[in-house]
C-alpha cells in the first residue's frame, strides 16, 4: 500500500472538513486520494470505496464495527489501510 | 451402568488393561504414536490412585500386560512422549493434558512452501499426532532460501514428500501423510474433514478463497498466515462462535492485477518463516486448548520496521455465502465453485506466468535473432524494461533501463536515445562510405514499420526485452501508442537469451 503513496507508511495529515460538520471515512479516504496518493488510483480505491482486497482500520479497529464508510474521524484519529497478502 | 456398585473398580481395571493392549498393538504396527481413541472411562478414574505394582517397561512399543499404573489421569501418553514433551509439558501454563490432545490432534497444512516449511516442522516437533502435508509442486533451488524444510538433496522431488521425509526425520513418532496432488474444488473438502485444524500456507487468492470456503463447509478452524516482500499477516478464521472467513472480511476478491507473488516481487526469507512459526503456535494452541487464538485479529507484522501489530477484525457476517445464516458455498455446491472466475486468476503458484502473446507475431524476434541484429547492427537502442532489482542482477550489454512500471516517464529518454543513435549513425555515414552493417540494417527493417514518418533519418532500431517476454510486448503496444511504431519485442525475454543464447546468463 505505500508504494501508492510514495514510500511512506505512515502521514499525518490536517484534512479540511468540509462545512463544518464531522469528518467520515469516505471523505479522509477520498482526501488521501487527491492529496497523498502518488500513482495509480486504481489500486486504492473502487468508486468511492477501497478497492476490494483493502482492510480499512479506525483506530486499529475494523472499519465494519465503526460504520464503514460513514465511520466518523476526529482529531488525532489514525486510519489505516492495508493490503490482503497472498504469498507464502 | 448395569455393574452393580462393587464391580465398578474391577470394571475399570479391566478396561484399562484392554486398553493398554490396544495401544500396544497399534504402536507395535504404527511405531510410537499417541492413541487415535481416546482413554476409557477418563473421568471416573480421575482422582483414583492406581494399586502399586510391576511399573511397566520402557519401550512403549513393546507390548504391555498391564494398563499404565503410573498414568492416574489417564492422559494416555506413553513414556517416550513424556521424555520428548517433557519441556512444554511441564510448561504451567500447557500441561499433560494439553500435549496429550496434541498427540490426538491433527493438521492439515496446505503448501509446503515458505510458511508450510516452520510450520510443519514445528508442528510435527511439538507432537501433533497425525500431520498432513498438501503441495503439488516440485522443490526448485530458488525455494530453498525461505522453505527451509526442503535441502539442496530435495531439489526436483515433490514438495509434499520432501517436507514429509524432512518432519519424520524430525520425530518418527507422528503420523505424517502428504497429498500430492492441488487442493481443488473437489477434494478440498474431503480433505479439510479429516484433519482438526486446517494452516493455511498457499500462495495464491484463489486457493485462500477455497481453503476458507472448504473450513466454513467442514466446520474447521483455519489459521491462515501470508508473506510478501518483508511484510506478513497472520490470524484465524471459522473459528468459535463468531470468528470470521476469509470471505467475511473480503467477500469481493482483489483483481489480478493487485496479487504480488513471491516469484515477481520478492520475499525476504525470514519473513514467511516468522509467520509460518506464528501459524504452527496459532495451531498449537486450537489443539491443546490453551492460550487465546488469534480469531477476529489480524496480526501485522512489518519487518522491516521491527513492528508486531494486532487490530481488531469484525465478526462473522450473517450475510457471509460461505459461513453466514444461509450460505450458498456448501458442501454439495463447493465442488463445482469457479475459484479462477471469481478471482480472474488460476491457482498459479511460484511458476513463471503463461507466456502471452500481445502483439502481432511480425512485432516479435527472438533471442537468436536479437543476437544476429545487435551483431550487425551498430545504431540499434535495446530496452530493458524489468525492475531496477532484476535488471542490477544482470543485463544484456548496452541495454537501456526503463522500467515497464512507470514506464512512460521514459518516452522522452528513449526518443532522445534514437535520435543520438540516429545522429551517430549519420555522421558516421557521412564520414565514411555506407558501411555494410547500414546495407544489413535496411534489409532488417523490412519486415519491420519502419516509424520515421518524416521520412528524414531511418529510426535505428529499436528492441525491447524483459525477464519472460509479456511486459516487453506491452511495452512495443505503448510505445506504438505513442508514435514509436518500429519497435520490435524480444520473445522470451532475458531467460529465453539465456537458455538459447548464452547459458553463462543467470536466470532467478
Amino acid at each position: 500500500m505505500e508504494l501508492l503513496f510514495g514510500n511512506q507508511k505512515t502521514v499525518e495529515a490536517d484534512i479540511p472538513v468540509s462545512n463544518g460538520g464531522q469528518l467520515t471515512v469516505a471523505e479522509a479516504m477520498a482526501w488521501a486520494r487527491d492529496n497523498l496518493l502518488t500513482e495509480r488510483p486504481e489500486l486504492f480505491m473502487k468508486g468511492s470505496s477501497v478497492r476490494p482486497g483493502v482492510l480499512v482500520l479506525v483506530n486499529d479497529t475494523d472499519w465494519e464495527l465503526c460504520g464503514e464508510l460513514e465511520a466518523e474521524v476526529a482529531e488525532g484519529d489514525r486510519v489505516t489501510f492495508i493490503s490482503t497478502l497472498h504469498g507464502g | 451402568m448395569s455393574s452393580p456398585p462393587g464391580a465398578l473398580e474391577q470394571e475399570l481395571e479391566r478396561l484399562r488393561a484392554q486398553n493398554a493392549q490396544l495401544q500396544a498393538e497399534l504402536d507395535a504396527v504404527r511405531g510410537v504414536q499417541a492413541g487415535a481413541a481416546p482413554p476409557v472411562a477418563a473421568a471416573a478414574a480421575a482422582q483414583e490412585e492406581p494399586p502399586a505394582g510391576a511399573a511397566n517397561g520402557a519401550a512403549c512399543c513393546r507390548p504391555v500386560a498391564a494398563a499404565r499404573d503410573w498414568d492416574g489421569l489417564q492422559h494416555g501418553l506413553d513414556k517416550d512422549q513424556i521424555a520428548r514433551y517433557s519441556r512444554q509439558i511441564i510448561l504451567h501454563s500447557f500441561g499433560v493434558q494439553a500435549q496429550a490432545r496434541l498427540c490426538r490432534g491433527s493438521v492439515l497444512i496446505v503448501g509446503a512452501g515458505g510458511l508450510g516449511s516452520p510450520a510443519a516442522l514445528y508442528l510435527a516437533a511439538a507432537g501433533v499426532g497425525r500431520v498432513g502435508i498438501v503441495d503439488r509442486d516440485t522443490v526448485e533451488l530458488s525455494n530453498i532460501h525461505r522453505q527451509v524444510i526442503h535441502k539442496e538433496a530435495t531439489v526436483g522431488m515433490h514438495k509434499a514428500l520432501s517436507a514429509a521425509e524432512a518432519c519424520r526425520a524430525l520425530n518418527s513418532s507422528i503420523q505424517v501423510e502428504t497429498h500430492l496432488e492441488a487442493l481443488t474444488p473437489a477434494n478440498a473438502v474431503q480433505l479439510v474433514r479429516q484433519y482438526d485444524v486446517v494452516v493455511d500456507a498457499s500462495d495464491n487468492a484463489p486457493t485462500r478463497y477455497l481453503i476458507s470456503d472448504a473450513c466454513c463447509a467442514a466446520g474447521r478452524s483455519l489459521v491462515s498466515g501470508a508473506a510478501i516482500g518483508t511484510d506478513g499477516q497472520l490470524t484465524v478464521y471459522c473459528h468459535g462462535e463468531d470468528g470470521p472467513c476469509y470471505r467475511c472480511l473480503f467477500p469481493e476478491a482483489p483483481a489480478a492485477g493487485n496479487c504480488a507473488r513471491c516469484v515477481d516481487a520478492g520475499v525476504l526469507g525470514v519473513v514467511p518463516g516468522v509467520i509460518g512459526t506464528l501459524q504452527a503456535l496459532e495451531a498449537v494452541k486450537l489443539l491443546s486448548g490453551v492460550g487465546d487464538p488469534l480469531s477476529r485479529r489480524l496480526l501485522v507484522v512489518d519487518c522491516a520496521a521491527g513492528r508486531f501489530h494486532s487490530v481488531k477484525l469484525r465478526a462473522r457476517s450473517p450475510n457471509c455465502v460461505a459461513c453466514g445464516a444461509a450460505p450458498s458455498i456448501t458442501t454439495a455446491s463447493l465442488p463445482s465453485y469457479d475459484y479462477a472466475a471469481f478471482t480472474g486468476q488460476a491457482a498459479a503458484n511460484d511458476a513463471a506466468p503463461q507466456p502471452l502473446q500481445l502483439i502481432p507475431r511480425e512485432e516479435r524476434i527472438t533471442p537468436a535473432e536479437l543476437q544476429r541484429r545487435l551483431a550487425s547492427q551498430p545504431t540499434a537502442v535495446l530496452l530493458d524494461v524489468r525492475p531496477a532489482e532484476q535488471f542490477n542482477i544482470c543485463h544484456l550489454p548496452g541495454a537501456v533501463h526503463t522500467p515497464f512500471k512507470h514506464f512512460d516517464r521514459y518516452v522522452e529518454a528513449i526518443q532522445e536515445r534514437l535520435a543520438a543513435a540516429a545522429a551517430g549513425a549519420a555522421a558516421a555515414g557521412q564520414a565514411a562510405a555506407p558501411p555494410a552493417a547500414e546495407q544489413q540494417q535496411q534489409q532488417d527493417q523490412q519486415d519491420q514499420q519502419n516509424g520515421s514518418a518524416d521520412g528524414l533519418q531511418p529510426q535505428p532500431p529499436l528492441y525491447v526485452v524483459c525477464r519472460r517476454g509479456n511486459d516487453s510486448q506491452r511495452a512495443v503496444a505503448r510505445l506504438r501508442q505513442l508514435g514509436i511504431s518500429h519497435a520490435v519485442d524480444v520473445v522470451g525475454g532475458v531467460e529465453a537469451w539465456a537458455r538459447e543464447v548464452d547459458p553463462s546468463f543467470p536466470l532467478y
